[in-house]
């Protein structure tokens, strides 16, 4: 068994202990170097995971307890490379949030930094672990970090709300979850991922399983802010404060999508196989209405941290189809796309980091014109904008051209033009808010963007004083330029469909893991994405940029067009905002909703 | 939405997934007739190979020891979180509470303070032979000192329990439990790999690296919710420019 | 017959989520929570349960006795140390909210919205 495997959760654990044990004793610039060097070191270990799996998985039992008989005895990680390479995401955007916070939370000691690297264990640990429950535990100690992180700016009234919106509705997400563990482990009588597939094989969908998968997938779904579990991303996204939103919104809620791929391929996939057209319309539909919901709400935002936390939204919903189409193809392309994706996001969040820090100030319109002082924030938000948009042949383009050709494969070819349309909307938006902000196009006011009310009382978000350039703009411009260049690896299209295509077969898996049966090595299918992706992005950039303009302008459009079908928007797009109540009442009963509808739609599906 | 429709759209979805986890919880085999492999293979040799008689440590502690390191840390993080969202801001004084006259209630809360001490190490170092373990023990010892604030007053409570000491022994604890599992990384084995002699079934001498990782989870456990009694007790304390 | 421990474990999640939705104090909430995640405890405990089984603590009886699931024992070890931590975070969250609105009706507390 690899030593490497276990590291990338015990080294920011063990950071994490240290630095509370002797925070007290230490230097003031320990904790940010402490946290910097165990974040860089997870991110280089994880690389290095993936560079070692490329050919089979790398299985590791902790404590020792292999497998007897095939039963499963002890807790197990799965590496392979789509899992190492989120860990590697994850840890990336930890170092770079560090770093961009380098003195920003002096005031709370070692506070930030230990949960910051809790945090990255518990993804690193969720993204490896091939045992179900361990990946419950470490979900709820993702859940745990940021509870607290979300609420750090405790003076103002918003981070309350948020933070407990958050807590509140991961929780009851978190119990949909363990309901659903239950529920296979009294069926299965075993919570390792590839077992319980054994068990499961041949088995009919009866209402256990069909109900069990929902609740898990409802689950893993509120933690991913698919809709309608999203209400409370919205809220949270817009108040933790910027180190923290790059983390959150650059890589754990794609955590959720990925979990549904790794609980489906192992365990599911032999029960539902056979009804599996059911299961993609409903995934995909869920996809599609959250990432058109993402996408429109965003663009009512002039909050930038709540509009990057639409934008985060409508992107999972891009994944969630992705995840959606059940196909090798599919889940590399998501992957790769969220790879790409994540980089990008965090470097928007540093960006928008840097205007907070410089101007005081997060509201787009208010903003209008204050960025020229700020012209490398500027361009990393262009370049973001258009990464996000799917621009060829950079960053997110190569994880589409996946996700279009596999949509294709499976007759799904009315999903493109939607996803297109959704990018459009997200990335129109950021096209927009740069734009105003940094050139000083568009109207100074625009009242159909969210108005939120600064009470007299309040102050401005205190933020820390001046720090040197290149500690701010480093991280924003490194990551911006490899979420850009990730598609330039060669082979990386071809080779992550072979990675993918490992979970396809289970029951190699399943040997693999549970006997240590080493497949041989496969060859990676070269990819040529043909025509069709570089027509989508080259419709989604243009797009983007167009629906940017008209977001500038809208109002300067002839009265005519104004009148319209401005009335006919206005009164459906009050009501979604009014959804958006921050009530957590709200919220809680639309999880319960969500989880309902879904499951219910599973079960008329899938039998 | 209006409390009304929030109520009928709750009053619907609960309805309908009740009758889904109904339907699923019928597929359940009967109340009574467990029989996954996973409990009881590990009752008929847990035993034998770890000498521990108290199965369900072995399995928290050994074969399923990564998650409680887990579960240990989201309880770190947890005490972390709480002391980041109570902190206070400058310009709030402290006040102390008043403290109990009775010399009876003191006098008896004490005495049952030292008793509680006594049963929380008790529990927590027969964890893995007899029912307790790192966690049940550390519980009761966290309420022995709580105790000393109920009988007594705010101020022995907080000489007893010094803040650094126990920031100390939180990270201690959860880093100590992670700290036996790199020394079997270290051994050559797997993480967490149980290691040392296992020592003769029954005694207090056995289950190898066990007794360490349960100490490990007292200390961490009782640090916590020390820590939680402090940081709650404080906004009792402290008023805002209260006289 | 045999089904109602299961059945009962759907009705607390079920009266608990009830009651968080309806809240109207963030205490009351919080407690709320609890009661629904409370459910969990009693599902995973009910299945692993075997008729006439002892604990699975062989200290005084015979190691070839029949025991209950340990498995799901350790199960709900960690999800009641899940709930502490989450119900202590709550706390302090709505003891926080209390302090900076005066209010703690979760019906009030909202400052964002749309």
């Amino acid at each position: 068994m690899d030593v490497l495997v276990p590291l990338p959760v015990v080294i920011p654990l063990l950071t994490a202990a240290g630095l509370t044990a002797t925070g007290h004793f230490l230097g003031r610039r320990a904790d940010d170097l402490a946290g910097i060097a165990a974040a860089a070191a997870t991110t280089v270990i994880s690389t290095l995971l993936v560079l070692r799996s490329l050919d089979h998985d790398l299985v590791y039992w902790f404590g020792g307890w292999t497998p007897r008989h095939g039963i499963a005895l002890g807790v197990a990680f799965d590496v392979d490379p789509l899992s190492a390479v989120l860990a590697a995401l994850a840890g990336a955007l930890v170092t770079a949030s560090f770093v961009f916070a380098w003195r920003y939370f002096d005031e709370v000691g070692t506070l930030f930094h230990v949960l910051m690297l809790v945090f990255l264990a518990a993804m690193t640990g969720f993204v490896l672990s091939g045992d179900i429950f361990n990946m419950f535990v470490f979900f709820e100690l993702m859940s745990v970090c940021v509870f607290g992180l979300v609420g750090y700016a405790i003076e103002h009234r918003a981070p309350l709300q948020g933070a407990i919106n958050f807590a509140v509705t991961n929780t009851v997400g978190a119990l949909l979850l363990l309901f659903g563990i239950a529920l296979v482990y009294g069926r299965t009588g075993a919570l390792n991922l590839v077992q319980i597939g054994s068990v499961l094989q041949g088995s009919r969908p009866d209402g256990l399983l069909v109900v069990a998968f929902g609740l898990l997938l409802a689950g893993f779904l509120v933690k991913a802010g698919a809709v309608p579990f999203h209400f409370w991303l919205s809220d949270a996204y817009a108040v933790a404060p910027i180190p923290v939103c790059v983390v959150l919104s650059g890589v754990m809620s794609d955590l959720g999508l990925h979990a549904v791929g790794r609980i489906y391929w192992p365990a599911f996939s032999g029960v539902f196989s056979a009804n599996a057209d059911g299961l993609r319309g409903v995934l995909v539909g869920a996809g599609v209405l959250t990432a058109l919901l993402g996408g429109t709400m965003a663009f009512f935002q002039r909050d930038l941290k709540r509009l990057l936390a639409f934008v985060t939204i409508g992107h999972v919903g891009i994944f969630l189809a992705g995840v959606g189409l059940l196909t090798a193809r599919g889940l590399a392309g998501t992957t790769l796309y969220v790879l790409a994706d994540g980089f990008l996001k965090g470097g928007l969040f540093l960006a928008v980091g840097i205007l907070v820090r410089r101007a005081q100030d997060g509201d787009e319109l208010r903003l209008r014109g204050r960025g020229r002082r700020a012209p490398m924030a500027g361009l990393a938000f262009l370049l973001g904008g258009l990464g996000l948009a799917g621009l060829p042949p950079f960053g997110t383009f190569v994880g589409s051209a996946l996700i279009i050709r596999s949509a294709g494969d499976v007759g799904y070819d009315w999903l493109p033009p939607l996803l297109t349309a959704a990018s459009i909307l997200t990335a129109g938006t950021v096209l927009r808010a740069g734009a105003r902000i940094f050139l000083g196009w568009g109207d100074a006011d625009d009242p159909s963007l969210s108005h939120e009310p600064r009470a007299a009382d309040e102050e401005p978000e205190k933020v820390p004083g001046r720090v040197s350039p290149p500690l701010l703009f480093g991280p924003a411009l490194a990551l911006i330029v490899v979420g850009l260049g990730l598609a330039f690896t060669p082979g990386l299209a071809g080779r992550a469909t072979q990675w993918a295509q490992r979970f396809e077969n289970r029951p190699a898996h399943a040997a693999e893991v549970l006997r240590g049966v080493v497949p041989p090595a496969a060859s990676a299918p070269a990819f040529h994405p043909g025509a069709a992706p570089y027509v989508y992005g080259a419709i989604s950039t243009v797009g983007a940029v167009a629906f940017a303009l008209f977001g500038l302008y809208r109002r300067r459009l002839p009265t005519l067009l104004q009148r319209g079908p401005g009335r006919l928007a206005a009164g459906p797009a009050a009501r979604l905002k009014a959804l958006h109540s921050g009530i957590v009442g709200d919220y809680v009963a639309w999880v319960t909703f969500g989880a309902t509808a879904l499951t219910g739609l599973l079960a008329l599906t899938l039998r | 939405m209006t409390r009304q429709t929030r109520i009928g759209l709750f009053a619907v979805s609960a309805a309908g997934l009740a009758a889904l986890l109904l339907w699923a919880v019928a597929g359940l085999p009967d109340f009574g007739h467990y029989r996954g492999p996973y409990g009881k293979v590990l009752n008929s040799v847990a035993v034998g190979e770890r000498h521990a008689t108290n199965v369900v440590a072995a399995v928290t502690f050994d074969y399923r020891g990564f998650d409680t390191l887990g579960e240990e840390f989201i309880l770190f993080a947890s005490v972390m979180g709480v002391a980041l969202l109570l902190r206070h801001e400058r310009g709030e004084r402290e006040r102390l509470t008043t403290r109990i006259h009775s010399d009876a209630v003191r006098l008896g809360g004490a005495g049952f303070a030292a008793g509680l001490l006594a049963l929380g190490l008790y529990v927590v170092a027969h964890g893995y032979l007899t029912p307790g373990g790192g966690f049940q023990g550390g519980v009761v010892l966290a309420s022995a000192f709580a105790l000393v604030y109920l009988a007594g007053d705010y101020r022995s409570y907080r000489a007893l329990a010094p803040i650094p000491a126990i920031d100390f022994a939180e990270g201690a604890g959860a880093g100590g439990y992670a700290v036996v599992g790199v020394v079997s990384l270290l051994l050559g084995s797997a993480f967490l790999h149980n290691f040392g002699p296992l020592g003769t079934t029954g005694t207090l001498a056995s289950a190898g690296s066990i007794p360490f990782l349960n100490i490990a989870s007292a200390l961490e456990v009782s640090a916590a919710f020390l820590l939680l009694f402090t940081e709650f007790l404080e906004e009792l304390a402290v008023t805002p420019g209260d006289g | 017959m045999s089904y109602l421990p299961y059945a009962l474990a759907v009705w607390i999640f079920a009266v608990g989520l009830y009651g968080v939705v309806t809240s109207r104090n963030l205490i009351h909430l919080v407690v709320s929570l609890t009661v629904a995640q409370s459910s969990t405890y009693v599902l995973l405990l009910s299945i692993g349960y075997v008729n006439r089984g002892t604990a699975p603590i062989f200290a005084d009886v015979p190691k070839g006795t029949r025991a209950v699931d340990p498995v799901v024992q350790a199960l709900t070890l960690t999800d009641v140390v899940v709930s502490v931590t989450v119900a202590s975070l709550l706390l302090a969250l709505a003891l926080q909210a209390q302090k900076r609105t005066g209010k703690t009706d979760p019906d009030e507390v909202a400052a964002m919205h749309g």
